[in-house]
């Protein structure tokens, strides 16, 4: 099978180049060069095409949890929202936390139309006292290990688990927060958190669960990720590390890079976040990090809350929102800001993603996954939060007016969404 | 003869003449313990000792076994239930004892340096019968017996010691003997287990690779503490990775011979059935070694205690 994708803005993010040009698909991988002989033509109109975005950090209802997100309404959003890889989150009822359990969430997720891998809890019941069985966990497809927000406060035993995860070559993700400071806060410290009586936690405490967990990843010498990074003040620390030669990289969430303190409003739960919504300057800061490549990672952290977690008062409400649907518009929202370049996005949003965790995909070089997304970057639109297709519809963007639509999405050389 | 200790606290202070006198007389009571009337008479009319701070029925038993054989008369207390809950200090219940006038003390005690404390006390001579996670010297002389008899030397083996490196004072007193002998020490486990310089031998993460080409395999016991998350994930997994199956063993030298310190895990660190294998498993050699190699030990200690009280009468012009 062969499709000849013509007239298309191509974005590559390994050679960091936007041009126009063509791209030929044969049985599932990216082609060297134009194959002349038959197949379907697809003209792109001098639209974007680009890899499928490699999301890191969703949460998937399943199990425990599916009437807020199935696997098959997470996998619909993500084709959707031009995810050809979905990279799930261990946080569910019960926890992603013994082999058996991957094993079987990888079984599932099979069926789905886009690429589904698993994380695993890097603790058992993501309770923070025993590690999981990390070598059976790796056999049975865990790309990674993380407790998510939950952060492991015993520091002796974390040490133990990337000293073990050492062995293994396996990644640990770190929630840097410090389990302290940050008890019960659901806000920034500052004015606004002042204003409006909210708990708050100041932004030092990220750095300071940044530093705790950076000691130790030079003590122990394991691989580690950040998922999240949002202070401005934790950017040296990472700086440091990096330039120190450890092998860290870290993310930051779409939510935190598009919107501030002030977008909460009037107590508005859907822009209740863990970490909460930062500065100004925060969010400008980390923009810029990610533009110079400091922050590796964009995800939507995805996280279905269904209406009544979040009809509650803003302490009260769950947080998180759905973005497997928004990641790219509001990305785009970035890129029409002048703040960062397609290129530079996908290099983010798909290229290193899929690199950290050894993944294919990312890439629009020949023998690549034919995992592709083409949209339109300027399509404007309001965004009405019942036309997503998450069963969940929990998102801050709801009557927002965004730029960016996707036309077509391919996982492997197959259509999952758009027309024709 | 060359021993010169005043007691036995560890493998350290001992030179490799010392270790081979010791396990040449150890091998004469090899000998006399495989007659029906296993009988001599080095250690007559001495008191011996045994007290044990931490449970212990096997490393106890060969200790009374060894001293009675050599006809001491040979008392065990029970410390861990007595005066030691009352609030004695170590201290006190040493001079206690002290008063008592043993000739030979045998003490085992949780925690490392203890021994060395109460030798410090007392008039008598003292056996390390292990101390924390410190010396273990008894094991490490009779592991050394049996590989010896059964590799027909203890110089230049290969020699793996598997499983939980970081607390185990067999390990620490093997691979002091073992490097002191002039072996290539590696040392297998989980990093989460192993201590952060590895006692400068090879290191081995991969069970597979530390076993090629060994010509001993020498398993270890791991604590059932160690097992719940803490250190390693589960005995499934640690039995999956640092277990001593066929398959790992395959990568040994064909004669390697298989070594555990006792009590075993089955299914845990070593395959029920290599254990069991009489071609590879020298498990109840190193039993019986340990009855001769501590009944060595008491002797030459012995010896040596009466050489000084000898000496020490002379010049006090006492007859003894």
């Amino acid at each position: 099978m062969t499709l000849h994708f013509r007239n298309a803005r191509l974005i590559n993010p390994e050679a960091q180049t936007d041009r126009l040009g063509e791209l030929v698909v044969v049985d599932e991988r990216i082609a060297p060069g134009p194959e002349p002989e038959g197949g379907t033509v697809i003209d792109c109109r001098g639209k974007c095409l680009a890899p499928g975005l490699v999301d890191w950090g969703v949460k998937i209802g399943e199990p425990g949890e599916r009437h807020k997100e199935s696997l098959r309404s997470a996998a619909l959003a993500a084709a959707a929202g031009g995810v050809t890889t979905i990279v799930a989150r261990p946080d569910t009822l019960p926890p992603l936390d013994n082999p058996e359990a991957v094993e079987f969430a990888r079984r599932r997720a099979a069926e789905a139309p886009v690429r589904i891998r698993h994380q695993s809890a890097l603790t058992r019941g993501r309770d923070g006292a025993e590690m999981v069985e990390m070598a059976f966990l790796k056999d049975a497809g865990a790309v990674a290990f993380t407790d998510g927000v939950r952060v492991v406060a015993d520091t002796r035993l974390l040490s133990r688990a990337m000293t073990y995860a050492r062995g293994l070559d396996a990644l640990i993700v770190g929630h840097p927060q410090d389990p302290g400071l940050s008890r019960g806060a659901v806000a920034t410290s500052g004015k606004f958190a002042a204003l409006y009586g909210l708990p708050a936690v100041a932004p030092i405490a990220e750095r300071m669960g940044l530093e705790r967990d950076l000691a130790l990843v030079e003590a122990t010498g394991c691989r580690w990720h950040a998922d999240q990074i949002t202070a401005a003040c934790a950017l040296s620390a990472l700086q440091r590390a990096k330039a120190a030669g450890l092998d860290v990289t870290a993310g930051t969430s779409i939510h935190h890079l598009t919107l501030n303190e002030f977008d909460v409003g009037d107590y508005r739960t859907f822009f209740r976040f863990t970490p909460p919504l930062r500065s100004e300057d925060d969010r400008m800061a980390v923009v810029e990090a990610v533009a110079s490549g400091l922050i590796d990672v964009i995800g939507s952290f995805h996280t279905p809350q269904d209406e009544e977690s979040k009809r509650l008062p803003f302490a009260t409400a769950a947080p998180g929102a759905v973005g497997l649907e928004t990641l790219l518009p509001a990305a785009m929202r970035l890129y029409h800001q002048g703040g960062l370049s397609l290129p530079q996005l996908w290099r983010a949003m798909s290229l290193n993603p899929a690199r950290r965790l050894g993944l294919e995909g990312g890439s629009l070089s020949p023998g690549a996954p034919a995992d592709l997304v083409l949209f339109d970057p300027d399509a404007p639109f309001v965004l009405d939060r019942f036309t997503l297709r998450s069963k969940s519809k929990n998102t801050p963007f709801d009557g927002a007016r965004m730029e960016g639509r996707v036309l077509g999405t391919w996982v492997g050389g197959t259509r999952v969404f758009g027309d024709g | 003869m060359t021993f010169r200790q005043r007691h036995l606290l560890g493998i350290e202070p001992l030179a490799p003449a010392e270790i081979v006198t010791l396990l040449d007389l150890a091998e004469r009571y090899v000998e006399l313990n495989r007659r029906t009337v296993k009988r001599a008479d080095a250690l007559e009319g001495l008191t011996q000792v045994n007290m044990f701070f931490e449970p212990s029925t096997r490393t106890q038993a060969s200790f009374e076994l060894a001293g009675k054989r050599l006809g001491a008369d040979v008392m065990n207390m029970a410390v861990a239930q007595s005066s030691v809950t009352k609030g004695e200090t170590l201290i006190d219940t040493a001079l206690t004892l002290n008063a008592m006038r043993p000739d030979l003390l045998v003490v085992r005690h949780p925690e490392s340096g203890a021994v060395s404390l109460l030798a410090s006390k007392v008039d008598c001579a003292v056996v390390n019968a292990g101390d924390g996670r410190h010396e273990h010297p008894t094991q490490a002389l009779l592991d050394a017996l049996t590989i010896r008899r059964a590799k027909g030397r203890l110089q230049r083996l290969t020699i793996a010691i598997c499983g939980d490196i970081a607390h185990s004072r067999v390990a620490r007193s093997n691979l002091i003997l073992l490097g002191k002998m002039e072996n290539r020490i590696r040392l297998v486990g989980p990093a989460t287990l192993m201590p952060a310089d590895g006692f400068g031998c090879e290191v081995f993460e991969d069970m597979a690779a530390g076993l090629e080409g060994a010509d001993v395999v020498m398993m270890l016991r791991l604590q059932k503490e160690r097992m719940d998350g803490g250190f390693i994930p589960s005995a499934r997994e640690y039995f999956h990775r640092w277990g001593l199956d066929a398959e790992k063993l395959a990568r040994a030298k064909p004669d390697a011979i298989v070594m555990h310190p006792g009590p075993m895990n089955r299914g845990v660190e070593i395959d029920g059935t290599i254990a069991d294998d009489i071609r590879r498993s020298v498990i109840q050699d190193q039993v019986e070694m340990g009855v001769a190699v501590r009944m060595a030990a008491l002797d030459l200690l012995a010896r040596n205690l009466r050489a000084e009280r000898g000496a020490r009468a002379t010049e006090e012009g006492i007859r003894v």
